[in-house]
C-alpha cells in the first residue's frame, strides 16, 4: 500500500538553530496517526512544512507518490492538506459561514458570492460534525471548541485527505475533547489520514493506530500503538540522559516564604496548595497550557483569584495588587521578555533600575550615578557580556536580555523570586550561568518558584517538583523522587509507572 | 442570538426589514431624517432648491472620498493622503485642459483619476510591500503630495475662466433633480457595495482586517489586496479632485488641505470599524451625509461656528462609544452563553456517571 504522505528525512534550519534535523513521517489513508514529542521536539515546524508555511531546507516530501509543492499555504490546501493549528484563526467579524469559506466562496454564474449556498452548505457540514452552530452567527465570542469544529468545517470543504490537528484537546473540557475525538474518527472512516499531535497519552492510545515519536527535531521512532504503551513512548519522547550541567547547590530549607491555600480560578486553575521555604528551589512543571503560567500571576496579583489563599512570610498577601507583592518581596520574571519584561529600547541602566527607582531618588530625583553603580554591580555578578551599560537591550543576545531582566528583579532583594521559563530561547552556556546564578542565589536564603517546560532542568535544578495538568497539582515529588517517567506521566495524565 | 442589537425587535418585523432596523447603519439614517426635517421647519429655506442642491454637492465630495476610504479601513489601514491627493489631481487636471475653452469633460476625469491611482499605489507600495504602518505612510505621504502640489502650482491659481465649460457646467447642474456630482459619487457607492458585498476579493478586504494573520494562512494575497485597497482610495480621492475642481471653478494650493479627518470621521460615524473588519460602503456615505448635512444645518440654524465643530467631534466620539458599548455587550452576551454551555455539558457529564455507575 503506498502512503498517502511520505515525509522523509526532512531539515529545516532557523538562523543557527536546526528546528527539524531528519524528520520523517510516513501517513496512509484511513488512519489516525499520533505525532508526539516534548515542547521543542519540531512537531510544529514539521507540520508547518505541511501546511505550507515553511519550505524544508533539505529532504523529501511526497503526496500520492508525488513530489509536494512546498510553501505556499493556498497550494498546500490544493493538494489536499489541511492544518488545523492550537489557536484556531478564525476571522472574528465575519460569519461562520464565510469562515469556512473564505476564498473559495461558492458564486453565481456573474461571480458574485452565493450567500444562501454558502449558508447552506455551512449547515451541512455542521450537520456532518453533529454540531448546532449558527451559520449566519460571527466567529466573534465563539468558544474555542465550536472555533475548531468550525476549521473542521472549513478542512472538510476543501475536500482535504489529510487533515492535522495541533493539539486540537489542549484547550477542552472533557465533553468537547470527547465530541472532537468523535469527529477524528468520522474523518478516519471517511478515508482521511488524521494526524493527531497531542500530549494527552491516554486520548493517544485509546483514539490513534499509529504514532510517530519525535525529539531534538528528528523523528526517533514509529510504531503500531497496539505494539507499544504509554512509558515506552514516554522514553523514546524523552530519551537523553540528564547532565550535571545544572549544578543546585546543597541547602537546608529554612522558614516558610510562600505559602499557597486551596487558591482556585475557576475553570483556570483549581485547589492549588503548596509551600516554598528559603533557600528552596521549587519546579513547576507540566505542559504548555497546564495552568502554570496563570497560578503565578495570581499569586503574585496580576489575575484576581476566585478562593483560597496567599501567605508570604506567615502574613497573607491581598489578592490582585501586584505593588503589595512587590512591596514584600516577591519578584515576578515573567515568560515573554520582550513584551513584559524590558523596554528594549532602554539601555541596561534605565532597565536594571528600573523598579528601584525609589531607593535611588532623593527628593523624587533619581540619582544617575547611584542608578549607574547598581546597574554595574548586577552587570559584574551575573556576568553580563555587553558593550557598555548604555547599549539599548534590544541589542543583546536572548540570554543577555535574561540576564537583565534577572537582574532588574534580584536588585529589589526579593525573598521570593517567581521565575517564568527562565531559560526559553537562550544557548546552552548562558543557560548553565542562569542556572548558577539560581543556584547561587537560593543558596543565600532566597526562595525561588520557577515554571519550566525542559525537564533536564527542572530534575537538575529543584529540591522540589510540583506537576500540574488541566489545572490541578497532580504530583508533588522531591528531588530524589523526581524522575523524567514520572514527570512526564504526572503531566499527561498516566499515574502508573511501568 | 443574533448578533445585532435590535434584532429582537426587528425579527418581529419580518427578516429582512428586521435586518435593516437591527443594522448599524439604521441609527445614522434616522439621525440624518431627524436633523433633515428639524431644521426645514425651523428654517424653510434650507431645503430650498439651491439648498438641497448646495447640500448635494458639497456631500458628493467627501463621500466620494469616505467610500474610498471604507476600503482602506476594514483592511485595518488608513489613509489620510486623501486631502492631498485631491489637491493635486484638481490641480494636475485642471492644468492639462487649461485655457481650452472647448476641452473635454473626459480628460479631466479620466487625468483626475489616473493621479489619484497613482497616488494610491504609492500609499499601497509602501504600506503593502514594505509593511510600514499606514498611519505614518500615509501622513508622510499628505505632506510629500501636498509639496509636489505646491511646486507644480508655484503659487497661482486656476480659475473658471480658464477651464473648459463643460467642467464648469458639470459642477453647476444636475439630472433628475441631482447634482451630476452626486451622481458621480451615488454610482461610485452602488459599485464599491457591491464590489464589497458580493466579490470574493472584497471579502478577502474585510478578512484581512479580521485577522491578518490568519488571512495569510487561508492564502489571500495580502499584499495585493492592499494595493487594491490603497489603489481604490487614491482613484476616490482623484476622482473628488475633479469634483472639486467643477464645484469651485478652479483649484489653487490649498485645495483638498484637512480633508482627511472629516472623510475618516464620516466613515467611522456610518459604522464602519477604525480597527478593521466591518462597515459598508452605504454606511460610510450615510455618515458622510449626517456630518455635511449637520454642518449646513447649524449654520442654517445660526449656531456659531465654533460650536459647529464640537458638535461634529462629539457625534464622533458618541458613534465610537455606541459601536464600543455594543461590542462589550456582545461580549459579555458570548461569554455568559459560554459558561453556560460548560455547565451544561458538565451536568450531562456527571449525569452520564451516575448511569453508568
Amino acid at each position: 500500500m503506498t502512503p498517502l504522505v511520505d515525509v522523509r528525512d526532512v531539515a529545516k534550519a532557523f538562523g543557527g538553530v536546526h528546528a527539524l534535523r531528519d524528520a520523517s513521517l510516513t501517513l496512509f489513508a484511513g488512519e489516525i496517526h499520533a505525532l508526539l514529542g516534548e515542547n521543542g521536539a519540531g512537531k510544529s515546524t514539521l507540520l508547518k512544512a505541511l501546511a505550507g508555511v515553511h519550505r524544508t531546507d533539505a529532504g523529501e516530501i511526497d503526496i500520492d507518490g508525488a513530489p509536494f509543492e512546498q510553501g505556499s499555504t493556498r497550494r498546500s490546501l490544493e493538494q489536499g492538506v489541511a492544518v488545523i493549528y492550537q489557536e484556531p484563526s478564525l476571522f472574528p467579524d465575519l460569519s461562520l459561514a464565510e469562515n469556512v469559506f473564505i476564498g473559495r466562496q461558492p458564486v453565481t454564474g456573474r461571480g458574485s458570492v452565493d450567500w444562501a449556498a454558502m449558508r447552506r452548505n455551512a449547515k451541512a457540514l455542521f450537520t456532518q460534525l453533529g454540531v448546532d452552530l449558527d451559520p449566519d452567527r460571527r466567529a466573534q465570542g465563539l468558544s474555542i471548541a465550536d472555533q475548531q469544529i468550525v476549521e473542521i468545517a472549513k478542512a472538510l470543504s476543501t475536500s482535504a485527505r489529510v487533515i492535522v490537528m495541533d493539539e486540537p484537546t489542549a484547550a477542552l473540557s472533557a465533553a468537547e475533547a470527547g465530541r472532537l475525538l468523535d469527529v477524528a474518527r468520522r474523518l478516519r472512516d471517511g478515508g482521511a489520514a488524521v494526524v493527531f499531535v497531542s500530549h494527552r497519552l491516554d486520548e493517544v492510545f485509546s483514539l490513534c493506530d499509529r504514532l510517530t515519536v519525535m525529539r531534538d527535531g528528528s523523528t526517533v521512532a514509529s510504531a503500531l500503538v497496539a505494539d507499544t504503551t504509554p512509558s515506552q513512548v514516554v522514553r523514546w519522547m524523552v530519551g537523553r540522559e540528564l547532565t550535571d550541567l545544572f549544578p543546585k547547590l546543597e541547602t537546608t530549607p529554612g522558614d516558610v516564604v510562600l505559602r499557597v491555600e486551596g487558591l482556585t480560578s475557576h475553570g483556570v486553575f483549581d485547589d492549588i496548595s503548596f509551600e516554598v521555604h528559603a533557600g528552596e528551589i521549587v519546579a513547576l512543571a507540566g505542559l504548555v497550557g497546564s495552568g502554570r503560567s496563570e497560578v503565578v500571576r495570581a499569586i503574585f496579583g496580576i489575575d484576581r483569584y476566585d478562593d483560597g489563599r496567599v501567605e508570604v512570610l506567615g502574613k497573607p498577601l491581598p489578592p490582585a495588587d501586584p505593588r503589595a507583592a512587590l512591596a514584600r518581596g516577591v519578584a515576578l520574571v515573567p515568560e515573554d521578555r520582550r513584551q513584559q519584561g524590558l523596554f528594549m529600547p532602554a539601555s541596561i541602566v534605565r532597565n536594571t533600575s528600573m523598579v528601584v527607582l525609589g531607593g535611588l531618588s532623593r527628593f523624587g530625583i533619581v540619582g544617575r550615578g547611584r542608578e549607574r553603580s547598581v546597574a554595574a554591580e548586577w552587570a559584574q555578578r551575573l556576568r553580563l557580556r555587553h558593550g557598555g551599560l548604555d547599549e539599548p537591550v534590544e541589542r543583546l543576545s536572548g540570554g543577555n536580555q535574561q540576564k537583565v531582566v534577572l537582574s532588574k528583579w534580584l536588585a529589589t532583594n526579593p525573598r521570593l523570586l517567581v521565575v517564568d521559563e527562565p531559560t526559553r530561547g537562550i544557548d546552552v552556556a548562558t543557560k548553565a550561568e542562569v542556572h548558577r546564578l539560581l543556584s547561587e542565589q537560593a543558596g543565600k536564603g532566597l526562595a525561588v518558584l520557577m515554571i519550566s517546560s525542559e525537564l533536564p532542568e527542572v530534575l537538575g535544578m529543584a529540591d522540589c517538583v510540583l506537576v500540574m495538568r488541566e489545572g490541578r497539582l497532580t504530583a508533588t515529588l522531591t528531588r530524589s523522587e523526581a524522575t523524567q517517567e514520572r514527570v512526564m506521566l504526572a503531566a499527561t495524565g498516566q499515574v502508573s509507572v511501568a | 442570538m443574533k448578533h445585532v442589537p435590535g434584532a429582537m425587535f426587528g425579527a418581529t418585523l419580518g427578516t429582512a426589514v428586521g435586518k435593516a432596523v437591527g443594522s448599524r447603519e439604521a441609527p445614522v439614517a434616522g439621525a440624518l431624517v431627524v436633523v433633515l426635517v428639524v431644521t426645514s421647519v425651523v428654517n424653510p429655506r434650507f431645503l430650498s432648491d439651491q439648498g438641497r442642491f448646495d447640500l448635494m454637492v458639497a456631500i458628493a465630495i467627501t463621500g466620494l472620498m469616505a467610500i474610498g476610504q471604507t476600503f482602506v479601513l476594514v483592511m485595518r489601514h488608513v489613509d489620510l493622503s486623501v486631502g492631498s491627493v485631491l489637491g493635486l489631481s484638481a490641480f494636475i487636471s485642471a492644468s492639462a485642459v487649461k485655457g481650452q475653452p472647448d476641452g473635454s469633460l473626459l480628460t479631466v476625469l479620466i487625468l483626475g483619476l489616473a493621479v489619484g491611482l497613482a497616488a494610491g499605489l504609492v500609499n499601497g507600495l509602501l504600506v503593502a510591500a514594505l509593511g510600514l504602518p499606514a498611519l505614518v505612510v500615509t501622513l508622510g505621504t499628505l505632506y510629500v503630495f501636498q509639496g509636489v502640489q505646491a511646486l507644480l502650482t508655484g503659487g497661482t491659481r486656476i480659475n473658471a475662466d480658464q477651464l473648459p465649460t463643460s467642467v464648469v457646467r458639470f459642477g453647476v447642474s444636475g439630472g433628475l433633480g441631482i447634482p451630476w456630482l452626486m451622481w458621480v459619487c451615488l454610482a461610485a457607492a452602488l459599485v464599491g457595495a457591491v464590489f464589497l458585498r458580493t466579490r470574493r476579493t472584497g471579502r478577502d478586504l474585510y478578512a484581512v482586517g479580521s485577522n491578518p494573520p490568519a488571512a495569510r494562512l487561508v492564502g489571500i494575497p495580502v499584499v495585493r489586496r492592499t494595493l487594491l485597497a490603497y489603489a481604490v482610495s487614491g482613484a476616490a480621492a482623484g476622482l473628488a479632485g475633479v469634483l472639486f475642481l467643477a464645484r469651485f471653478g478652479g483649484v489653487d494650493s490649498n485645495a483638498g488641505l484637512g480633508y482627511e479627518l472629516p472623510v475618516v470621521a464620516a466613515c467611522v460615524v456610518g459604522g464602519v470599524n477604525i480597527l478593521g473588519g466591518s462597515g459598508t460602503v452605504a454606511g460610510a456615505l450615510l455618515g458622510a451625509m449626517l456630518l455635511k448635512t449637520m454642518g449646513v444645518s447649524l449654520s442654517a440654524l445660526s449656531v456659531p461656528e465654533f460650536w459647529q465643530q464640537a458638535i461634529n467631534g462629539l457625534l464622533l466620539i458618541i458613534a465610537i462609544t455606541a459601536d464600543r458599548f455594543v461590542f462589550l455587550h456582545r461580549a459579555r452576551i458570548a461569554r455568559e452563553e459560554a459558561i453556560r454551555l460548560r455547565r451544561a455539558i458538565r451536568l450531562a457529564a456527571e449525569r452520564e456517571l451516575e448511569v453508568s455507575r
